[in-house]
Order: structure tokens, then C-alpha cells, then sequence
């Protein structure tokens, strides 16, 4: 009994050390997804570019402010801003070792992002019912790439959720699933960050 | 002397305060822009200047109370690396914008 616990002592010990020593590999694999958001800011920044030159060439087409359905559009903004409260709510559950929590926060947050891609995708049908498809204009090929794009990685970013809330009840809170939580919110909150600037840029420019 | 926090745990990251907080700035800042282009307040030039501002503003917001960047030991690599994806941003925007839209000469 008492050897078991030096034993532990010298693991705690241990792992004390190799925390001021080395650098926790959990935190490296966090800088590391750090580094894909930044690549993933040069994406949207390309083709926020493209978008801003080519916004005018509509071909004699409909342009943003005949498409675009406001109403529609700042619900979803506030859907997604609710959604990344909700997953930094999550986060703190996690901070308080409380799984279940952790788990509920995570599906609203996963049921906010489930929400805004069916507005999403009820916009896009809605604009090709209207004649605007990706092949109207240059305006529009550029606009639905931009707001696709964005769209596809909520999408990713629920499959993902999905699966990081079933392996969460499977084994709890490690330092695994921990770093997972901690890399998933990095990247919804990027992706909220980006939906303001389309929500910006596109949609309050584009009407105004 | 302000009494120092010491003990502050490694997993520090935010409270229920500073969600809330960073939440409430981010409907108004994004409250703001909505009501701007609702009721066609501005035009032109300062109209993009206060809906960008707002939208910088919000990324801000979102990096200092959600992404929790002021939290960060000292070699600040994620803002280091932040900087610089800033920094190439900008050149592909502001630059695409500055050949593709001011230079109407080959047009």
C-alpha cells in the first residue's frame, strides 16, 4: 500500500516536472489546430477578395439587394452568435469536471448549428427557385462559394460535434476528449467570427 | 498593492462573467449595424466604415472573451501566428481591392 502511494507520488511528481519542463503535448496539438484556423483565414480571406471584386458583374442579373431576404438572414446571425455563447457554456461545464453539462451545452450548440445550415439551405433553394444559381453571374458564382464554403464548414464542424458528444459519453473527461472540446470550440467561434464578416460584408453592404 | 492571484488554476479559462459579457457586446455590436442599414442612416463611405468597425470590434470580442487569447503564456506563438494571418489577409484583400477596383485603366 505505502509503495503504491510513494509510486504515485513519484508519477505526480513526474508529471509536475515534465509540466514546467516540456511542453504538454495536449497544448501542442491545440497550437497545431491553431495553425489550420490561421490557413483557413487566408481561405476565406481569398475569397472574401474575390467576392469584393466581383460583387458589381452582375450580368444584367439580380444583384444582393433584389435577393437577399433580411429577416431570414439576422435571425440566423443570432442564431449563430447564441451557439457560440452556448458552447463557451459548455467549456466551463467541462472546467467543472461535469460531464453531463458539458454533453447538453454541447448539443444545444450542435442544435443552433443544425438550425442555422436548414436556414442556410432553405436560402440557397430559395435563390435558385429565384433563377440565381452558382452560374447566373460572376457576383453570384462568387457569393455562393464564399457563403458555401462557410456553410460546409458549419456543416463539418456538427458532424464533428456529433461524434465528440458520443465519444464524451463513452469515456468522460480525460485529457483526450478534453483537448477535443477545447480544439471544437476554438473552431466554432472562428466560424462565428467569419459568418459576422459574410454577415457584413455581404449581406448589410450588399443591401445597403 | 492589489492582492496577487497566485493560485490562479491552470484551467483558468474564463467564468460564466466573461461569457456573458462577451456574449451581450456581440448582439449589440452586431444590433448596431442592423439598425444602421435598416433604416438607411448612412451612405457611402461611413457607412462601410461603421459596419466595419463593428465587425472588427466583435472579432475582438470573440478572441478575447471566447477564444480566451489574453490568457496566453508567454512565448505568445497563437498571437504570433494570429498576426500573421492577419497580415496576409489583409494583403489579399486590400490588395485584390486596390488593383481590381482603382485601376480602371485596362477597362
Amino acid at each position: 500500500m505505502a509503495e503504491s502511494q510513494t509510486s504515485e507520488q513519484i508519477l505526480q511528481a513526474h508529471a509536475h516536472d515534465e509540466h514546467h519542463g516540456h511542453p504538454d503535448m495536449e497544448e501542442v496539438r491545440t497550437f497545431g489546430f491553431w495553425i489550420y484556423l490561421m490557413t483557413d483565414v487566408i481561405i476565406f480571406g481569398t475569397l472574401f477578395a474575390t467576392y469584393i471584386v466581383l460583387q458589381q458583374n452582375t450580368d444584367g442579373g439580380p444583384g444582393p439587394a433584389d435577393l437577399f431576404q433580411m429577416g431570414g438572414i439576422i435571425t440566423s446571425t443570432f442564431i449563430l452568435l447564441a451557439s457560440s455563447y452556448t458552447c463557451g457554456l459548455a467549456l466551463l461545464s467541462m472546467h467543472k469536471h461535469n460531464v453531463k453539462g458539458l454533453i447538453s451545452w454541447l448539443a444545444v450548440t450542435a442544435g443552433l448549428g443544425a438550425i442555422f445550415i436548414g436556414m442556410e439551405i432553405a436560402e440557397f433553394n430559395h435563390l435558385v427557385h429565384e433563377g440565381a444559381t452558382i452560374g447566373t453571374s460572376a457576383f453570384l458564382s462568387a457569393f455562393f462559394t464564399l457563403v458555401g464554403t462557410h456553410g460546409l464548414h458549419v456543416l463539418f464542424g456538427l458532424v464533428w460535434m456529433i461524434a465528440l458528444i458520443i465519444q464524451l459519453a463513452k469515456r468522460g473527461i480525460t485529457p483526450v476528449t478534453k483537448r477535443k472540446v477545447n480544439v471544437i470550440s476554438l473552431f466554432w467561434h472562428f466560424l462565428d467570427v467569419v459568418w459576422i464578416f459574410v454577415f457584413t460584408v455581404v449581406y448589410l453592404m450588399g443591401v445597403s | 498593492m492589489v492582492p496577487s492571484n497566485s493560485h490562479q488554476t491552470p484551467e483558468g479559462h474564463g467564468s460564466f462573467k466573461s461569457y456573458t459579457i462577451g456574449f451581450f457586446c456581440s448582439i449589440i455590436l452586431t444590433l448596431i449595424p442592423i439598425t444602421v442599414v435598416m433604416n438607411d442612416w448612412l451612405e457611402g463611405t461611413w457607412n462601410s466604415v461603421v459596419l466595419m468597425t463593428a465587425a472588427v470590434l466583435q472579432l475582438m470580442v470573440q478572441l478575447l472573451f471566447f477564444m480566451h487569447l489574453r490568457e496566453e503564456n508567454k512565448p505568445r506563438y497563437n498571437l504570433i501566428s494570429l498576426v500573421l494571418g492577419l497580415v496576409i489577409l489583409l494583403v489579399i484583400v486590400a490588395g485584390s481591392m486596390w488593383i481590381m477596383l482603382y485601376n480602371m485603366v485596362a477597362v
